[in-house]
């Protein structure tokens, strides 16, 4: 065991020991250690489920007859649909699949008990908001079956000729703003929200722990700066930064994947400034707290971590139990989620996603004043 | 407020972290136009004071004056006012020189920036390194960067935390030349230091331990109130007697500079008669006056035993 020893069991011990010490010490670092296995656990084994049920369903019936009711009843009973309402006209359906409030409309046409006991076969409208394809294509699967089998009930007896030959009603599914179910329209525009919220909650998050960890806010405190002028001083660099990321995805996702683009991009351009404020406030809201630079990027990850498997961009949103959606209503990528993909895919206008605007501007309302109040401008 | 007597005007300051005081009641008055010295050991509560002054840090009692405002209420127009270096390098090292400069005159407003950071440069020697980034300074002249930083919009007041600090002698000296010419202008400074020559060079100055003025005024001020008598004691070996006298009934300190011992003491005639048999004979001795490191090692020793 001389000081010449290839591998010395005493020097290595002495390094292991010391690294333990300095783990104990990181508070934050310790806790998240802990903590984002957990997280992790809980989001990956109970919110996350790719095959979502009780999605909501409107119905637009132009009849009711026994034979409406019983599909209507065998959709509730289903579990992939839940039937929020009936409303009286496609018009008011449309503005519902628009604004993302639905996920299904079914239109029962006129006459149509009419024409399914004279054997002519009539059509059933599913119109799905097929934006996010996964969220969908199960409940679709389900329905042929689910509305041929509740039909089949009551057409027994006399009418039971009517179940055999060609089928009794005919299913038309209407996936509207994506038809060919392409993942890409979906998950590109979903990018823009991602990734600006890991870049610009990562970066800011550093800004300021880097002031205090190089010493150079002593300095900074001794001047006349106010703490407004730091904090929005700090962001704007990274506003212009954002928006060159945006760009950048757009862009490609317009040349390189072909994602159709049918909504207003100035309004999605303006719209997107609410929302890199509100990532750069939790990311300068954790500089305030995190001691070293390390904390600071694990508390950006922790926020990263349900922003992007909760948000909607991941797993169908509809698809997780109440509470994670609840979290998940709470995070500003969630509605900006909504928004681009309203804006690109949908066409949606300011009424439509202003919905989701007013979450986002409250989570940054919340944020800034948190980071403004633990900003010391002191050294206590 | 323009006339003021003093710059500085603080009364029974405290403060105390985690129920430790660091600065206990401390009362200070600074003339304009001063070079103040700030002495005293490490953790003594000089870097907490001179933050207090400049609205660092809150203190937990005490009121007073900085440049005429309310150290408490007025931090701000403080800030505006003066200029303060830390302990540490707290420029960006990522910017270059004049980067630097530039970012700190906009801050205070500083009109006719360019010029005023051109004439800086080289008022500081500082245009060879104009487009070096700060970080790659030696520790010099990252001293000289952070000066010409907090002089550049005119401060009346400097506060310098331990400025010289692992800075070379020809740094040292360029530096103090600077604040000479600056307090003939009519800027005070308040430095804080451990180097007992650079206290010398101090108007006036105060000694701090464990949070507590233990004395303050000139430095011959200082010496002539701490009643030390020294005696100087040199001669060939001289050091091997310092055991022996250290034992003696009288002697306080003994301590060596090159082949001259120093011996001190508060009770004169006692140190004498003890010395008594060293005085004449090998060794050459000669009664002298106590430096100031003297003094302040006492006191400091004196303080710990209350």
């Amino acid at each position: 065991m001389g000081a010449g020893a290839f591998f010395s069991f005493r020097r290595f011990r002495a390094m292991v020991g010391k690294e333990f010490v300095q783990m104990r010490r990181d508070r934050i670092t310790f806790a998240m250690m802990i903590g984002i296995p957990i997280l992790q656990m809980i989001i990956f084994g109970f919110a996350i489920n790719a095959d979502p049920k009780q999605l909501p369903t409107v119905i637009v019936a132009a009849e009711h007859s026994t034979y409406s009711r019983a599909i209507i009843a065998a959709m509730q009973n289903s579990a992939y649909f839940r039937v929020v309402r009936t409303v009286a006209s496609e018009a008011e359906a449309d503005l519902l699949v628009e604004e993302g409030r639905v996920q299904f409309v079914l239109s029962i046409p006129e006459q149509f008990s009419r024409r399914l006991l004279r054997g002519e076969s009539p059509a059933l409208l599913l119109t799905a908001d097929a934006t996010d394809p996964a969220a969908t294509s199960n409940a679709v699967g389900a329905f042929r079956q689910l509305a041929e089998a509740a039909l089949a009930r009551d057409l027994e007896g006399p009418l039971h000729h009517l179940r055999r030959g060609k089928a009794p009603l005919e299913v038309i599914v209407h996936p509207r703003f994506n038809p060919e179910a392409i993942t890409q329209y979906n998950i590109v525009p979903g990018l823009m929200g991602v990734v600006l919220t890991m870049t610009l909650v990562i970066i800011t998050a550093l800004a300021m722990t880097r002031e205090r960890e190089r010493g150079t806010m002593e300095n900074l405190l001794s001047t006349p700066v106010k703490p407004m002028e730091v904090m929005i001083g700090k962001i704007m660099p990274y506003i212009i930064v954002g928006y060159v990321q945006v760009s950048v995805i757009l862009l490609a996702g317009r040349f390189l994947f072909r994602v159709p683009m049918i909504g207003n991009i100035p309004l999605l351009l303006a719209v997107s400034l609410l929302f890199i404020a509100a990532n750069l406030g939790v990311g300068l809201t954790f500089s305030t707290i995190a001691r070293n630079q390390l904390q600071a990027v694990q508390m950006a990850f922790f926020f990263f971590l349900p922003s992007i498997l909760l948000s909607g961009f991941m797993f169908p949103f509809r698809g997780m139990p109440v509470w994670a959606q609840c979290i998940g209503e709470i995070l500003p990528l969630t509605h900006y989620l909504r928004i681009v993909r309203g804006i690109l895919l949908k066409g949606n206008d300011f009424a439509h996603i202003l919905p989701n605007l007013w979450p986002i501007a409250l989570f940054l309302l919340v944020a800034l004043s948190i980071g403004l109040k633990r900003y010391r401008r002191t050294l206590d | 407020m323009s006339e003021a007597p003093y710059v500085i005007d603080v009364r029974h300051l405290t403060k105390s972290f985690a129920g430790k005081t660091v600065v206990n009641n401390l009362s200070l008055q600074v003339e304009p136009g001063e070079i103040y010295g700030f002495l005293g050991p490490n953790g003594s509560g000089k870097t907490t004071f001179i933050r207090m002054l400049c609205g660092l840090l809150r203190p937990d009692a005490g009121s007073g004056s900085c440049l005429g405002y309310d150290v408490l209420a007025e931090s701000d127009r403080i800030k505006a006012n003066i200029g303060y270096m830390a302990q540490r390098f707290s420029l960006y090292e990522d910017l270059s020189v004049r980067e630097n400069l530039i970012f700190m005159g906009r801050i205070y407003g500083v009109p006719d920036l360019d010029a005023a950071v051109d004439a800086m440069l080289e008022r500081m020697q500082l245009t060879p390194f104009t487009g070096q980034l700060a970080g790659t300074l030696s520790g010099g002249w990252k001293q000289r960067l952070a000066l010409s930083a907090c002089l550049l919009h005119r401060p009346r007041l400097l506060l310098l935390d331990e400025p010289t600090a692992g800075v070379d002698p020809k740094a040292r000296r360029d530096f103090w030349d600077d604040i000479y010419t600056l307090a003939a202008q009519g800027v005070t400074s308040l430095i804080s230091t451990h180097y007992m020559d650079e206290a010398e060079r101090c108007h006036r100055l105060a000694y701090l331990a464990y949070g507590n003025l233990l004395t303050s005024g000139t430095a011959d001020e200082v010496i002539r109130a701490s009643g030390l008598t020294t005696w100087s004691l040199s001669g060939k070996n001289v050091h091997a007697l310092a055991p022996r006298l250290k034992a003696l009934a009288g002697v306080e300190q003994v301590v060596p500079f090159g082949n001259v011992l120093h011996i001190s003491g508060h009770d004169a005639a006692r140190l004498e008669l003890s010395l008594q048999p060293f005085l004449h004979g090998e060794y050459s001795s000669q009664k002298t006056e106590a430096n100031l490191e003297e003094v302040f090692i006492s006191l400091m020793q004196q303080h710990k035993v209350i």
